[in-house]
């Protein structure tokens, strides 16, 4: 309730003028889709169809039957023509559908999910968090068995620079995502549902609020990155942290983003499939904007729906620019967890990192980091690969904001470093 | 679209970068002190002017060669070796003999600094470094009774910009008159105007307190250092002043610890990183700086306080690191 401000942290350049009032339009579903089996966090699917099969809009192309899963469903109307891998945003390589989407298309329209209880129409309609974490909704929304959930949280903060998707969701259709926060709310039983939102979006604040009545708090928090963060959020809304090794319900609090709980919420109430995502297309092109992209278009599709390059781009980056990933081809497809894609100018994007750089003891990553680690000595150790002493410094408990990396004076790839010394630290079994 | 993808680098996020690098530190640290330094050229001369280029050139040049025979990057651009240059000019009188401000920049930067293993890797401040290696080796050049020549030669320095005090610093004569009666054999309260604004005893940096507080003061605004270690300072100085019975305003406005307090005990490579910890660090360079002042009576106590508060900052550290976010005790 206290409203507190969790530590550290940074406010760079929120760069969400150019699409913050953009109205959210679909874009045109293009010649071609690709579909990664893998769109989120857990067991690949794997293809139920064949090519030259005939599929429908919202009808299952994969699945797998693991616990900690996504159904994968066909956004269009259209024709099976490949199965083979494809080059996804984060780099990987993974089995893919392709489908050539019928000349007309009817986006109103779709298959419904059937299930006998609402997780399984939330499993069945392949939701996961669309923050960018990917997870699968419905095991969040199951709890261990000794936790309970006190306090549902949605996620509105979209505290990332660039990013305006969920900002033009809560304005646009706040009766969606406030229907979500109470499907969520009822599903765990919790006592509270609260929707946080950043200062920086009183529109959104105003639409929500309008639409929550009393059963649904709308809190406004600091703009401050990363106040997204589950940690830091459940931080500035309860006061509590969540402790080192424990899941977020151990401080009997659930968060979900706010475009993911209006998927819940279309899922719950109309029996749709997760197939489109809106993705904030911005930076250095001709029309930024919120696009609904049906998923499987191809980033250099989506480019060509935004007007293409406005200027010299240095880095294209699927998601924020803190987090995101930066693309090595744009001929890769938007996935569930594309928040945005957007196109960094050469002053814009961060310098390309080069060598050793020293460390100036200015303390900037010390004071930043919100989990309260000291970046600069973990580096130092990853960089003479002294993996045990770095293990000591708590690697683990990095969330991987790129706060550090983000404020260092002498551009150190701290984040890269303290990764290495994450992945050492679980390798040797610290937990 | 084709071109613009060519030129596309992939790298590892986050993909934005704060706009502040090194180097824009060290020249918001030049700007700072800029006002003070060119005061000083304007009331105290051409020997000014001198004793910044000789210092800021053999830094830089120190800088250089060594990292050209170790074949090493060249790192003038940083801009850390115009802060120590600067700096250390600023710390000596600008009767300085050319050669000694030319040896006190070799052993900043050389020493120092590089010896250390360069930027980032000094234990001390490497501009303090070099000023006590003058006060060590050439004790004369701050010496309370110095040959007055250099500001003879300066038209406007009269009796009015001195009063009463001839040749040896305010703080010298106040020191030794406190050990010979316990108390002082001139009004303090009438040092106040000429230390604030025209002072033309003792080092280039103590020409003026308040541009050196202006100077502090747009550093700390603009987020390039931390006022703990100030604040810290010169408070504890303040307190430690008063509880001896001090005039606590003069012992803060004068011997250097504006440009101590800072511009010296703030270097970011040879103070703490926690914000407690510089907190701490700036009680404790205060409270040596203090008492080197009022018990021991040593001339150099600015310049050592910081320097033994260096070597602590390691240990500092270590106390003062910061609790993990959902851990309940702190780091060992
Ligand atoms: S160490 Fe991890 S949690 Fe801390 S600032 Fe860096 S990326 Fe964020
Ligand atoms: S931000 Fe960079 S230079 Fe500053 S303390 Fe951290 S690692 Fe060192």
């Amino acid at each position: 309730m206290a409203r507190q401000v969790f530590r550290g942290g940074v406010h760079p350049p929120e760069h969400k003028e150019a699409t913050s009032a953009s109205a959210i339009q679909w874009a045109p579903v293009p010649a071609q889709l690709v579909l990664p089996m893998s769109q989120h966090l857990g067991a690949p699917c794997v293809p139920t169809v064949a090519v030259g099969d005939r599929v429908a809009r919202g009808q299952v192309i994969g699945s797998v039957d693991a616990m900690v899963s996504a159904p994968i469903h066909s956004p269009v109307a259209g024709t099976v023509t490949g199965i083979s891998d494809t080059l996804t945003t984060g780099g990987a390589r993974v089995a893919a559908v392709t489908i050539e989407p019928d000349a007309e298309q009817d986006l109103e329209g779709y298959l419904k999910v059937t299930a006998d209880d609402e997780r399984g129409r939330i499993r069945a309609a392949g939701i996961v968090g669309l923050g960018g974490a990917t997870f699968p909704s419905v095991v969040k929304l199951t709890p261990p068995k000794d936790m309970h959930i006190e306090v549902v949280i949605l996620n509105g903060c979209e505290c990332e620079p660039f990013l305006t998707c969920d900002h033009r969701l809560m304005v646009e259709q706040p009766e969606r995502v406030v229907a979500g926060a109470r499907h969520i709310g009822r599903i765990v039983g919790a006592k509270r549902v609260v929707i946080a939102v950043e200062s920086n979006k009183p529109d959104a604040v105003e639409a929500l609020r309008a639409e929550a009545g009393d059963d649904v708090e709308v809190q406004v928090l600091p703009t401050r990155y990363p106040q997204g963060a589950e940690k830091q959020l459940i931080y500035a809304l309860l006061g509590a942290e969540v402790p080192h090794g424990k899941l977020p319900a151990a401080t009997g609090a659930l968060v979900h983003n706010v475009a993911t709980a209006a998927a819940i919420a279309d899922a719950l109430e109309h029996g749709k499939p997760l197939t489109e995502r809106i993705v904030t297309v911005t930076g250095e092109v001709a029309r930024p904007g919120n696009y609904r992209v049906v998923l499987g278009t191809l980033v250099s599709d989506l480019l060509e729906v935004a007007g293409g390059f406005s200027g010299p781009v240095e880095r294209v980056i699927a998601g924020g620019p803190m987090t995101g990933q930066a693309l090595a081809s744009l001929d890769v497809p938007v996935t569930k967890g594309t928040s945005g894609i957007v196109a960094l100018a050469p002053g814009v994007a961060a310098p390309a990192i080069v060598g050793d750089q020293p460390c100036i003891r200015c303390g900037r990553c010390t004071v930043g980091c919100p989990m309260g680690l000291e970046p600069y000595a973990i580096a130092n150790y990853a960089n003479r690969r002294m993996w045990e002493s770095a293990a000591a410094r708590r690697p683990i408990d990095c969330i991987e904001c790129g706060v550090c990396s983000y404020v260092c004076p002498t551009r150190r790839p701290l984040l890269q470093l303290i990764k290495l010394a994450k992945a050492a630290a679980l390798a040797k079994g610290v937990s | 679209m084709d071109d613009a993808i060519e030129s596309r680098v992939v790298g590892p996020s986050p993909h934005i970068a704060a706009p502040t690098t090194c180097t824009h530190i060290m020249l918001w640290v030049v700007a700072a002190l800029a006002p003070s330094a060119l005061w000083a050229v304007v009331t105290m001369g051409w020997v000014a002017a001198q004793l910044l280029l000789i210092c800021i050139g053999v830094a830089l040049a120190t800088e250089y060669v060594w990292n050209a025979i170790a074949r090493r990057p060249q790192t003038l651009t940083d801009g850390s070796a115009l802060v120590t240059g600067l700096l250390l000019a600023m710390s000596l009188p600008p009767r300085t003999p050319w050669w000694v401000a030319a040896a006190a920049a070799l052993v900043a930067i050389g020493l120092a600094k590089q010896l250390f293993g360069g930027l980032g890797h000094n234990l001390f401040n490497p501009a303090l470094v070099g000023r006590a290696f003058v006060a060590v080796s050439w004790a004369g050049v701050f010496a309370a009774a110095p040959s007055r020549g250099w500001f003879q030669t300066l038209p406007e320095v009269t009796a009015e910009g001195f009063d009463a005090i001839s040749g040896a610093t305010r703080l010298a004569v106040a020191a030794a008159d406190r050990a010979a009666s316990g108390a002082y054999g001139f009004d303090l309260a009438a040092q106040y105007q000429p230390l604030l604004w025209r002072n033309l005893e003792g080092s280039l940096g103590e020409i003026s307190a308040a541009l050196l507080i202006a100077g502090g003061l747009l550093l700390i605004v603009r987020g390039i250092i931390d006022w703990r270690i100030p604040a810290g300072y010169i408070g504890t100085m303040a307190l430690v002043s008063w509880a001896f019975g001090a005039d606590a305003l003069f012992h803060i406005l004068a011997g250097g610890v504006m440009l101590g307090a800072f511009f010296m005990a703030t270097d970011y490579v040879s103070s703490p990183m926690s914000k407690t910890g510089r907190f701490a660090y700036g009680v404790g360079c205060g409270l040596f700086n203090a008492v080197g002042r009022f018990v021991g009576a040593m001339p150099e106590s600015t310049t050592f306080a910081i320097l033994f508060m260096n070597g602590l900052a390691p240990l500092i550290d270590r106390m003062t690191r910061p609790r993990t976010f959902g851990w309940v005790k702190r780091d060992a």
